[in-house]
């Protein structure tokens, strides 16, 4: 139940709101007849709003508390809980599987074309789950590996007319080199640093994409991406959003499968012992530099791949999709959907793609939402909507 | 005895302070030898030095692993250090946190693992094969420590004892000639110290490594060490077996304090 000091707190908070908010919320200035509008009746709104709403943000808090005291600290997700139970895991995923795989045939073409651009954030954001993730690398300048696939395509095809299927690894390979190239003076840094520089390569590739005319056509784009073929057959547009459709389904498939192997291996392992302390992780004879590397270099291979599919799905690329607001997306996907966790990043790319595409009523507030929903998960769940899970090995007692 | 560890003339200067000043020290193969010396008198740093953390102003550190010829460890990375057999936990305990106890001691076996990203992503049986033997190794290592009840906790749930001998665990993974405790027991209450004495010996006794050991617990250090060190304001002020080194007058000195400074 609700405590008096909590009324008491709510009470002040709410008074403080409506201080806060005065200026926006009660004075309009009329500018045609110079008149100052003051519309009271919004204080009592806010009043209430902000009161209701903090008894119900202490209310959680306290359960939060004593949820804590009582529990011990390995609650397994409910979603992690249910994987393990092979007698629902089997249905859950069959399930999954049927309404993946019938989605384009019942949903209209807009709804398969949002399903698309989800699961390429999907790839993104499992890709980027292994440097951020994983490796505990702060990288803010992703979308320039996402943009290096995505450019890939559409100048390969542009100039030498190379489809994108044999254009698919090729850019996995950029990337990886891209990747290596970029990590190699970079991660010296760690921390914070690490984060600025990222952040700074990530602008310098769009600049200069926008700037280097001949190269990139500016700030124009490249258009008439071609779709991806089948065999050399080109479908209609209807038809080729489905096909695309499938073909990021099986190329978020073959990451979640890579991916998976990737952090349950050698490399997976000393991933996260750079992550969880540096330097025990090299006195234990890891070497710090090249594991940092291979995350970074594998993680932009994924983004490269990722691109590839973008530009085939849009068939209209220009450096104004590769801002810096893309890399905080993705980076949002992966700290709400669950550093490290699999299962979370995917969760938390369809949350954080689907819901603004399906809320564009209230579209002007979706960085509002955003920052709401990123404070909300930090409180009350700071590993994320769906937190990850260490394997789990089973040994019979050997018998002496 | 040849030595197995031989530091000559150690020098490691900050700035202008020097944490440690001409220091030589030897340990032989079979050996418990401890490191003693009051607060910050240098020991960590000697640690730090000879693994690689840092790098040594002057003076060479060699090791000689069983059946190799002699090499310089100077200048070398922390992770080609242990590599080469010298593997080493922490003052304050450095577990991964995010990581299950059989993990933690997995991630000792690393370096004496070869699959890369692509043995990862597509498994061969080499990779399979190389996997379950790490898994097995550790879980061997984890049942001779006796942590193999925790197998699947997470490190961090562990009881302290248990974090500390975990790191030992992870330590032994590395297939170390030389362990380094940089302060076992601390914050060990006495009967998880006794069992930490045990370990260390059966440890000396059954697992062919020989030990090199920071600790403050003279009570520990007095029954375990077969030679003891002694520094002080980063000199080396004694050195002999447990006997000799409680009185020798330099050590009394150092740890008490000098009478006639006082007067």
């Amino acid at each position: 139940m609700v405590t008096k000091k909590e009324i008491k707190l709510s009470f002040f908070i709410a008074l403080w709101f409506i201080v806060l908010t005065f200026p926006i919320m009660v004075i309009k200035v009329n500018t045609i007849t110079h008149i100052v509008d003051f519309r009271w009746a919004n204080i009592f709104w806010v009043g209430i709003t902000s009161f209701f709403a903090s008894l119900i943000w202490n209310y959680f808090l306290r359960m939060k508390e004593e949820k804590k005291k009582t529990e011990t600290n390995d609650d397994v997700p409910f979603v992690h809980r249910m994987l393990q139970n092979q007698k629902i895991k089997t249905p859950f995923l069959a399930a999954l599987a049927v309404f993946f795989l019938v989605y384009p045939f019942v949903f209209p073409m807009y709804h398969t074309s949002i399903m698309i651009s989800a699961l390429v954030y999907v790839m993104l954001g499992l890709g980027l789950n292994i440097v951020v993730g994983l490796a505990g690398l702060l990288d803010l300048g992703y979308v320039a590996f996402y943009a290096v696939g995505a450019y890939a395509y559409a100048l390969l095809n542009l100039h030498f007319g190379i489809s994108f299927w044999v254009v698919l690894p090729i850019s996995a390979a950029l990337g990886a080199i891209c990747g290596t190239l970029l990590g190699y003076p970079v991660l010296r840094l760690r921390g914070d640093y690490l984060a600025i520089v990222t952040l700074g390569f990530g602008e310098i590739i769009r600049i200069i994409l926008e700037n280097w005319d001949d190269f990139s056509n500016g700030p124009r784009g490249i258009g008439n991406i071609p779709a991806p073929s089948f065999f050399g057959h080109q479908f209609e547009q209807h038809a080729s959003v489905i096909y695309i459709y499938f073909i990021v389904i099986g190329l978020v498939l073959m990451t979640i499968f890579f991916v998976g192997r990737l952090e349950n291996s050698r490399i997976g392992r000393a991933w996260i012992a750079l992550r969880d302390d540096d330097i025990a992780c090299q006195a234990m004879g890891i070497d710090k530099f090249k594991t940092k590397l291979t995350a970074f270099a594998l993680g932009a291979t994924w983004a490269s791949i990722a691109g590839v599919v973008f530009a085939a799905k849009t068939s209209f690329i220009n450096p104004m999709s590769f801002t810096i607001w893309e890399s905080i997306t993705i980076l949002c996907v992966v700290v709400i959907g669950g550093m490290g966790s699999a299962i979370g990043v995917i969760a938390g790319a369809l949350v954080l793609i689907l819901l603004p595409e399906y809320l564009r009523a209230v579209a002007e507030y979706r960085m509002l939402v955003f920052g709401a929903l990123q404070v909300i998960v930090m409180v009350f769940k700071p590993e994320g909507l769906i937190q990850s899970v260490r394997k789990i090995y089973k040994f019979e007692k050997v018998e002496e | 005895m040849e030595p197995i560890l031989n530091v000559k003339n150690l020098t490691m200067t900050f700035g202008g302070l020097k944490a440690l000043d001409t220091v030589n020290i030897t340990v032989e193969k079979g050996q418990i030898a401890a490191l003693i010396g009051p607060n910050g008198a240098g020991k960590t740093t000697f640690f730090n030095c000879i693994t690689g953390i840092y790098e040594p102003s002057e003076g060479t550190v060699e090791i000689t692993p069983p059946g190799k010829p002699t090499q310089k460890l100077n200048g070398l990375k922390t992770n080609y250090v242990t590599e080469r057999g010298l593997a080493r936990t922490f003052q304050n305990i450095r577990l991964f946190k995010g990581m299950t106890v059989l993990e933690n001691v997995m991630i000792g076996r690393h370096c004496r693992m070869k699959s890369g990203i692509i043995k990862a992503m597509l498994r061969p049986s080499s990779q399979k094969n190389e996997e379950k033997k790490a898994i097995d190794d550790s879980y061997e290592i984890l049942e001779k420590i006796g942590l193999d009840k925790y197998v699947n906790e997470m490190a961090v749930n562990l009881p302290y004892g248990a974090q500390r001998r975990l790191e030992i665990a992870r330590a032994l993974a590395t297939n170390p000639f030389l362990l380094l405790l940089d302060e076992p027991a601390a914050g060990m209450n006495p009967q998880e110290t006794n069992e930490l004495d045990e370990l260390i010996v059966w440890l000396r006794d059954n697992e062919d490594v020989s030990i090199l050991l920071i600790e403050h617990d003279m009570k520990l250090v007095m029954s375990l060490s077969d030679n003891i060190h002694v520094v002080d304001y980063g000199k080396k002020i004694a050195e002999g077996t447990p006997q000799q080194v409680k009185s020798n007058p330099e050590v009394i000195k150092a740890y008490l304090g000098d009478e006639s400074e006082d007067a």
